[in-house]
């Protein structure tokens, strides 16, 4: 059987009960020893603290209480700092693992070297951080159970009146006769007076129970719903199809399928970019900071193939959407959102050569080769053209005679002409790269001299699609609500009995902002000519209050 | 007691559900990078590329259906695809016949760079480029070479990254050959 | 007369009013004689609260003014964001006040924000273009409610140091004693920073030189103060100054170290001057001035003005940034240091509030809570920001 508190008044609470629910009695011995009594949870028994058997019980006190619930979140405090030392990984710009661990060792020295080998510098996404988080979303929930509901039940069946050792053991208390006036007539104007503070007022025979702002108390249960429906969001992000966060390189004028976003290709119209026409100032400098950039912009388009196509297929794209991506302002569609995030400028687009004699530095002609789209043929007139051979957009050497690309993108392009002129009807071979010139068949006698480039840009954006948010909106909502309750309102009460002969016991609590219910204390004190009330914890403190700062001036 | 039962029966499942979010986040995380979009035992996606040489031919993985279908990912400047190349070739010559086609998917480069690369090697199968990287995504190819395998039945049966040696090659086609 | 130098002028007498009051509100506590001290005392109150408005307004002259002329709300770098600071514990212990009328609390919340405006002075006050991530309404939006959640939470420490200088008895040789002295070192130190960087500077004295950073790039750096520490492979390029004693590794900006070295040097002479002449512990000299307060109240106070600031804490630094960093980089939360620092700050003030409710921490122990939060928050504000460089990085 579990064991209950029996309380004089013939009232059952329910064991680790302080103050009896019916009538407010102090019920254990420390409490009755009190002279102010505690009032936190209003004497509720804690669930948790009244039974401690089976091994689920004991787990889920530990998880109940405050003090592991305050320890929690002071561990994940400092977790969170020490990965504030050094940079974590993801912003290190480095690639590979190998790197990563060079990098902290050569730039923080042996102390980084022990921090990446601690795995500080991922510590975010380690799996003890996420316990620690988890942990401290158990305790919330836990804590949060077992103490809101029974909370909520013994303030929804206050009484009305409460015993004597109760009253006489709040902080704020008054009894005496009235100073003036009709003795008999003192309870309708409590009432009158509380009523006009607003305050909702019961009145049960000769006693009042006057309590505004009860559903301050439920504030913080509130906000701990909102931060659990929040961490629910962020858990959720793990499941398939909640979360895409992909990254896309387009150059301009190119069409890129967009990573995540089946159906859909995105346009690189135009990258743009802007700045300020100061100098950097020397801590900018510095930090290596762009600060004076001003815009960066890449002019898009959206297209969606149509509802039959298939991958591969870039024919008969819809156009979607139009827009400028800039820092800010990411271009939305149907959840999906595109971020500008970084750029590359003034890659080679397009090559110009003149055919020129060597000697005479004549030219012949312009040659202009589009790398995105070299041809195999350049016809200058009907006797002057230049084949093109072989084109290598990252030239980087030879292997057995054969010109090698070390990337698709033209760092470094390279070219193998055939240069055929009226002098030379059999052609020339010559191999182009920059900087470097080969001629296989001995010298010829025309060169393609460089003469420009044309360039584009690249743009980097991220896609990224998050199903989450509205679920940690709601969340967010809700925990700023239950903040804002839990902090700006307070629930006060006061029980007001007359005894018998007339004299008046007055008694009053609030959980907060004592005061501001001194404030009404003071009018009603005033209204209704009541004893003046005490605050036993000020009279605890020392005894000549009315001379402190602070009082004086209400 | 009923009552304590089932108050300790009410706490059990709570704290079971929650240990076991935790313990599903974790295990999340912690695979978050090696999970594919796509995997083994996968409907392959569906795709359209034309041919290298000749417009009006279009390789369309549904006309497939009923045979083996080797999708190679390569590029001119990756030096294990080129090795790999002549061995494709060699093989599907022998696997032609037996009803395994193959497709070297060039990713997004120009048709000149394509056509000069595959001619100085002179080796034999289609060849298509995916300019806008659209099949790339679908078959969430990262690294060069890639290779995926499709069964008859149009399922992916294996995906195989990094280079193949001719033996490997046999095999691979061997296994999605169709009865 | 620009509008930039308007602003400027605004501001000076913004500092000066609140001198002015300071030195009211210590008339207003000092009430010893018991025939209409109170009287004088009240009168005294009201004046300097008076005063202290006016300074604010003036300093609201130069918030809008600035704003007019940059184009944007100014807290964007580290000398704007730590004046428009300061105004706001102005503002905020001038709600306090209208609220609780305590006078001894501008004693303590007057001087700390006359040292933070005078810590942001010492900071380079050009107008900066903003970089893209930065042209939002957000920028507005989340860094002023930020600021204004932090500088409710700072009265709660105003309000608890002034606790502790009360409660702590300087006679009684303890942990508290020791302590609560070494934060009125910190704040030493803190003059000790403003005094040398203003003397360095009416001097003009300035060493450039060269070094090779942490990338392996050749850069200049010019100090204001004579360089005890070097620069990573530095090279002097100004004739006639102080060669430095040390050099540092590259990781260390040595400048940003010489200056700290300094500040240190030049404080705790200031503190050790302080203690030869009066012979005393500067907490001795504070003590008999607040034996008037009441210390439930205090306590009070600064739990209410936790509990004001903590929503529009959360609210500035963690929702409304959340959805900006959502707006500008598509994640919410990024791990960025100064993210971190901000969570850590809301976890402790979450912490703080827990252990009152739940654990009954009131009078002492949520005094010294209330001091360590704010060390969190200027530890945010300094360090984080001028050693752990990051996306919020100013100055």
């Amino acid at each position: 059987m579990m064991e209950k508190i029996i309380c004089a008044c013939g009232h059952e609470n329910p064991a680790g009960t302080k103050l009896c629910e019916k009538c407010g009695r102090p019920l254990t011995e420390q409490e009755q020893k009190s002279k102010v009594v505690d009032m936190r949870y209003d004497g509720i028994a804690i669930r948790s603290k009244t039974r401690n058997k089976s091994l689920i019980d004991k787990i889920w006190n530990f998880f109940s209480s405050v003090k592991v619930g305050v320890s929690l979140i002071i561990i994940n405090l400092v977790a969170a700092s020490i990965g504030t030392i050094f940079p974590q990984e993801f912003y290190v710009n480095v690639s590979s693992i190998a790197d990563k661990a060079t990098y902290y060792e050569e730039t923080y020295g042996s102390l980084g070297k022990l921090y990446y080998s601690l795995g500080f510098a991922d510590i975010y996404s380690s799996w003890w951080f996420q316990i620690l988080v988890g942990l401290l979303g158990i305790s919330i929930i836990v804590a949060s159970i077992d103490r809101g509901i029974p909370l909520h039940k013994s303030l929804k069946n206050q009484r009305v009146k409460r015993h004597e050792s109760f009253m006489k053991r709040q902080r704020i208390v008054a009894e005496g006769p009235i100073t003036d006036g009709d003795a008999s007539k003192t309870l309708d104007l409590i009432e009158d007076k509380m009523k006009k503070l607003k305050y909702n007022v019961r009145r049960e025979g000769s006693a009042i129970l006057a309590e505004r702002g009860r559903f301050a108390r439920y504030g913080p249960y509130i906000n701990h719903l909102g931060l659990i429906i929040f961490l629910l969001g962020v858990m959720l992000r793990m499941l398939p199809g909640f979360y895409i966060d992909e990254s896309i390189w387009i150059r301009e004028g190119e069409t890129r399928a967009v990573p995540g976003m089946e159906g859909y290709f995105l346009e690189n119209e135009k990258f743009i970019l802007e700045l300020h026409d100061n100098d950097p100032t020397e801590s900018q400098v510095q930090q290596g900071v762009n600060v004076v950039a001003k815009n960066y912009q890449t002019d898009v388009k959206l297209y969606k193939q149509s509802d039959d196509a298939v991958a591969g297929q870039a024919e008969n794209l819809e156009l979607v959407k139009e827009y400028s991506i800039r820092v800010n302002h990411p271009l939305q569609h149907e959840g999906y959102s595109f971020y500008q995030m970084d750029f590359r400028l003034n890659e080679i687009k397009t090559m110009i050569f003149n055919l020129t004699n060597k000697e005479t530095g004549e030219s012949l002609g312009e040659v202009s080769i589009d790398l995105t789209n070299p041809q195999d043929e350049y016809v200058i007139d009907d006797k002057t053209k230049i084949s093109l051979l072989g084109y290598y957009p990252g030239f980087s050497g030879f292997k057995d005679g054969v010109p090698q690309t070390a990337t698709p993108t033209p760092n470094n392009p390279a070219f193998i002409f055939k240069m055929t002129t009226p002098e030379t009807p059999d052609g020339e071979m010559s191999f182009v790269a920059i900087r470097q010139t080969i001629e296989p068949n001995g010298e010829n006698k025309y060169k393609m001299q460089f003469k420009s480039v044309e360039t584009r840009n690249m743009s980097g954006l991220t896609v990224h699609k998050d199903k989450t948010i509205p679920i940690l909106i709601v969340g967010g909502i809700i925990f700023m609500l239950g903040v804002a309750i839990g902090s700006y309102w307070n629930h006060r009460r006061i029980w007001v009995e007359q005894l018998q002969d007339g004299t008046i016991r007055l008694a009053a609590h609030t959980n907060k902002n004592w005061f501001s219910i001194k404030k009404d204390l003071n009018a009603l004190t005033e209204h209704v000519s009541l004893p003046k009330y005490i605050d036993q914890l000020d009279e605890a403190a020392g005894s000549e209050q009315n001379e402190k700062e602070g009082d004086n001036t209400l | 007691m009923d009552k304590k039962k089932k108050r300790s029966i009410t706490r059990g499942v709570i704290l079971i559900v929650l240990v076991a979010a935790i313990a599903y986040t974790i295990y999340n995380t912690a695979t978050k990078d090696k999970t594919e979009l796509l995997k083994v035992g996968d409907e392959a996606p569906n795709f359209e590329l034309v041919d290298l040489y000749d417009n009006n031919l279009k390789h369309r993985l549904s006309d497939y259906e009923g045979k083996g279908v080797f999708l190679n990912f390569w590029g001119t400047w990756c030096e294990p695809c080129k090795k790999e190349m002549p061995a494709m070739s060699n093989q599907y010559a022998i696997y032609k016949e037996q009803g395994v086609e193959v497709l070297a998917i060039n990713i997004s480069q120009t048709d000149f760079e394509v056509k000069k690369f595959i001619e100085s090697l002179d080796v034999h199968f289609p060849v298509a480029i995916d300019s806008t990287k659209s099949v790339m995504t679908a078959y969430n190819v990262d690294l060069l070479p890639a290779t995926i395998l499709i069964n008859p039945e149009g399922k992916v049966e294996k995906i195989i990254t990094g280079e193949m040696n001719e033996t490997q090659i046999a095999s691979y086609m061997e296994s999605i050959k169709p009865e | 007369m620009s509008l930039i130098q308007i602003s400027g002028y605004l501001l000076y007498a913004a500092f000066v009013a609140y001198l002015v009051a300071t030195l009211l509100f210590g008339g207003a506590i000092k009430s010893s004689k018991p025939d209409g001290a109170a009287k004088r005392a009240e009168k005294w109150g009201s004046l300097a609260i008076t005063v202290t408005i006016i300074g604010l307004i003036a300093q609201l002259g130069y918030f809008i003014t600035r704003w007019i002329y940059t184009g944007h709300a100014p807290v964007s770098n580290m000398f704007e964001f730590t004046t428009a600071f300061g105004m706001f514990i102005i503002g905020a212990f001038i709600l306090i006040y209208f609220m609780y009328r305590i006078a001894a609390l501008g004693l303590v919340a007057l001087p700390i924000a006359i040292l933070i405006i005078a810590y942001a002075a010492m900071f380079p006050n050009e107008v900066n273009p903003l970089v893209p991530s930065l042209q939002s309404h957000w920028l507005t939006i989340h860094v002023i409610t930020a600021a204004l959640g932090q500088s409710i939470l700072a009265i709660s420490a105003v309000a608890g140091l002034l606790y502790l200088l009360k409660d702590v008895d300087p006679k009684i040789k303890g942990k508290g004693r020791f302590c609560l002295e070494g934060v009125l070192y910190f704040l030493v130190l803190v003059v000790g920073f403003v005094l040398i960087t203003v003397v360095f500077r009416s001097m003009g004295y300035e060493a450039v030189f060269n070094y090779v950073n942490k990338e392996g790039l050749e850069q200049k750096i010019t100090y204001n103060m004579p360089a005890v520490f070097g620069m990573n492979e530095y090279t002097l390029l100004t004739d006639d100054v102080m060669e430095p004693l040390v050099e540092m590794p590259p990781v260390i900006n040595a400048k940003k170290l010489t200056t700290v070295f300094w500040s240190f040097i030049v404080g705790t002479v200031l503190y050790l001057l302080i203690r030869l002449i009066t012979r005393k512990r500067i907490i001795e000299m504070l003590h008999p001035l607040v034996q008037k307060v009441n210390l439930s109240l205090l306590d009070e106070v600064g739990y209410r003005s936790v509990l004001i600031g903590f929503p529009v804490f959360s609210l500035g630094a963690l929702v409304f940034a959340m959805i900006w960093a959502q707006e500008a980089w598509g994640r919410f939360w990024g791990w960025d240091p100064k993210e971190v620092w901000a969570l850590i700050t809301w976890l402790f003030y979450a912490a703080f509030l827990h252990l009152r409710l739940s654990k009954g921490w009131e009078g002492r122990k949520s005094a010294w809570l209330a001091l360590i939060g704010f060390a969190i928050i200027l530890f945010n504000l300094i360090v984080v920001n001028l050693v752990i460089a990051g996306l919020h990085s100013y100055a």
